[in-house]
């Protein structure tokens, strides 16, 4: 695969595709990059180019080759890796948003108990198994770590509304679970997922190989966009977006569910930033102080 | 307006896609066999980009409420207009109430249905194709059931007129063989295959199984083998496994070496397996056309053939419009 003077792997996925690979393993500075380097190539306007697909640590570019050669694209792939070089000091414009969480809700609980033959345990539902595999002694302590820290979206993709994101952590305390030996062929709309070392709400019902955690009450994906803060959209996230998992109980989601229903639900949601750097010299401090507005 | 007796297995409303929005997870969806839907277009006057109804293995059964002209295009199937034969790859005049019926598929998997103006349904995002997985777009997200009534819209070229008895030359209608070459660019994370393991993607065939839908075709056969290495953090353990990346429409992914999965226009946009190739555009109509157990034996190109081949589809595509309009 050629690679741009960087060091990034770059491939054509044949007349309408060009693929481009800063990194092989997840690493937040390469995920920032890749959301900068996306960001000035599409306000490059860039002739023929249909979509600008960022994922975790690597991004895809559309074009109509009768516009554009793929090729011809490189140049200006090379111009905006070297306009967005020095990934420490990334500040990326984002959005804070809550979003309220039933861990070991029943229905997921139902769910994953019926596809024990794809899971890596026979008796351990998917919170339990991820909490043993994480040195936790209990389902409260690993909810804790998983809702205690917020998540950055880092790959949009899938299916739409899907936002796969990476947790503001050293990569130390990263909480980590393999998908499903098989994916299952059913998962709840809205379930909470866990896969690798990302989290997702699964915008609808369908199959899906991520260890769930729990349902959330809001959705991520709605084709009628009947929620104000959807702005129009059939889906909520965006990328750089960041989630703060809050934990409820079954009164409380049900009452979400409700507003959600009747359509007037509203997202507690700041407009906010995220600065690579400061978050690097100081995660709990950082966190603490990005969370602030939520208390 | 055309009332649906009966849906057929699985007939969507299809244009000729959705662009621009896959960074949002939503695919460009549309006719799988782009060549197919704009003939068929072509031959009842309407424009490119009109919806047709794309029908899969078995055809539906369609009352029409008016005169109008359709083309039915795509993969050979026995079509009758009041128990009398409608050739296919020709415009055929229908008169009010009348109705038309598929009966057996010869060969290929998906027909297209044209109807002078196109078949109109609400837009959505610029596009009127169905998006199934997510319920998007197309005749209220879903397949056609029957008693539904679909809208004929207006999307005619100007100063076409419509007639019956409008076809193509036979050699621009396909032939849809049991046995396929598939063009594929090589690339993408094939670099973590081992190098027989790229020999064989490239020299033995591979088998269309019966999981093959819009989203992609899955294809059995000679096991790929990757280069065993140490995990990259956030991978996951398989060999085949990658941090989840955009898989490209028209991909080929090989989820634990066991068996291959081509991305067609309902792709999802990407995942955690290593991409080890793409199919050109122009030949994801002819694997759409592809059906269990047909063979597919893979050609690596380059990408100026890629486009060669685009180019050339696309001058077929003018020359019938030309003669048409004549």
């Amino acid at each position: 695969m050629p690679r741009l003077t960087d060091g990034s792997r770059f491939s054509f996925g044949a007349d309408e595709f060009v693929f481009v690979e800063l990194s092989d393993e997840m690493s937040l500075e390469q995920t920032l990059r890749v959301i900068a380097i996306t960001d000035a190539l599409r306000a490059a306007s860039l002739v023929g180019v249909t979509d600008i697909c960022p994922a975790h640590v690597s991004y895809m570019l559309r074009l109509d080759p009768t516009l554009m050669d793929p090729r011809d694209v490189i140049e200006s792939l090379e111009e905006a890796h070297q306009c967005c070089g020095q990934s420490a000091d990334l500040v990326i414009q984002s959005r804070l948003i809550e979003i309220p969480v039933f861990y070991n809700d029943p229905w997921t609980r139902e769910t994953v108990m019926r596809f024990r033959d794809r899971h890596q345990s026979n008796d351990m539902n998917d919170l339990e198994y991820c909490a043993s595999v994480n040195g936790f002694s209990d389902i409260q302590s690993f909810i804790e770590a998983h809702s205690g820290n917020p998540f950055i979206a880092t790959f949009i993709g899938f299916m739409p509304g899907n936002a796969e994101s990476y947790q503001l952590v050293p990569r130390k305390e990263q909480l980590q679970a393999p998908k499903y030996l098989r994916p299952r062929t059913d998962t709840p709309a809205r379930a909470l997922g866990h896969g690798g070392a990302f989290t997702t709400v699964y915008p609808v019902r369908g199959a899906g190989g991520f260890q769930l955690l729990g349902r959330a009450a809001v959705p991520v994906f709605d084709p009628e966009s009947r929620l104000d803060d959807f702005g129009g959209k059939i889906v909520l996230p965006r990328a750089g977006d960041i989630f703060k998992y809050r934990p409820i109980e079954v009164e409380e989601y049900e009452a979400i569910r409700a507003e959600v229903e009747e359509g007037h639900y509203t997202y507690t949601m700041h407009e906010t930033t995220f600065d690579l750097a400061a978050f690097q010299k100081d995660p709990p401090g950082y966190n603490a102080e990005l969370l602030e507005v939520l208390r | 307006m055309i009332t649906v007796e009966a849906p057929g297995l699985f007939s969507t409303v299809q244009d000729r896609g959705r662009p621009g929005y896959y960074a949002m997870g939503i695919p460009p969806s549309g006719a799988l066999d782009l060549y197919a839907h704009d003939v068929a277009n072509v031959l009842v006057g309407n424009r490119r980009d009109a919806a047709t109804i794309e029908c899969t293995f078995v055809g539906p059964t369609l009352t029409f409420d008016e005169f109008t002209v359709i083309a039915i295009t795509g993969a050979a199937a026995e079509v009758y207009l009041e128990g009398m034969r409608v050739p296919m790859w020709m415009s055929q005049v229908v008169r009010a109430n009348q109705t038309l019926e598929f009966r057996r598929l010869a060969t290929g998997a998906r027909s297209y249905i044209a109807v002078r103006g196109g078949i109109e349904v609400p837009s959505l995002m610029g596009s009127l194709s169905t998006y199934v997985a997510s319920g998007l777009g197309g005749h209220h997200g879903r397949p056609l059931a029957a008693g539904d009534t679909l809208q004929v819209g207006a999307a005619v070229v100007p100063f076409s007129s419509p007639c019956g008895g409008v076809d193509v030359p036979d050699s621009d209608i396909p032939s849809y063989p049991s046995e396929l070459e598939i063009r594929v660019v090589p690339g993408l994370c094939d670099y973590r295959l081992t190098p027989s393991a790229l020999e064989d993607l490239y020299s033995t065939p591979y088998t269309v199984t019966t999981e093959a839908n819009r989203t992609g075709y899955r294809l059995a056969g000679k096991p790929l083998e990757f280069k065993p290495r140490p995990a990259p953090f956030g991978a996951g353990d398989d060999p085949s496994n990658v941090v989840n990346l955009g898989y490209p429409v028209g991909s080929i992914q090989v989820p634990s070496g066991t068996e291959l999965i081509c991305l067609l226009r309902d792709a999802v946009t990407g995942g955690g397996y290593a991409t080890v190739g793409t199919i050109i555009s122009v030949d994801l109509d002819a694997l759409a056309q592809a059906k269990s157990p047909d063979v597919v034996r893979f050609v690596p190109v380059s990408i100026d053939q890629a486009i060669a081949a685009r180019a050339d589809r696309e001058s077929r595509v003018q020359r019938i419009t030309q003669n048409v309009l004549r």
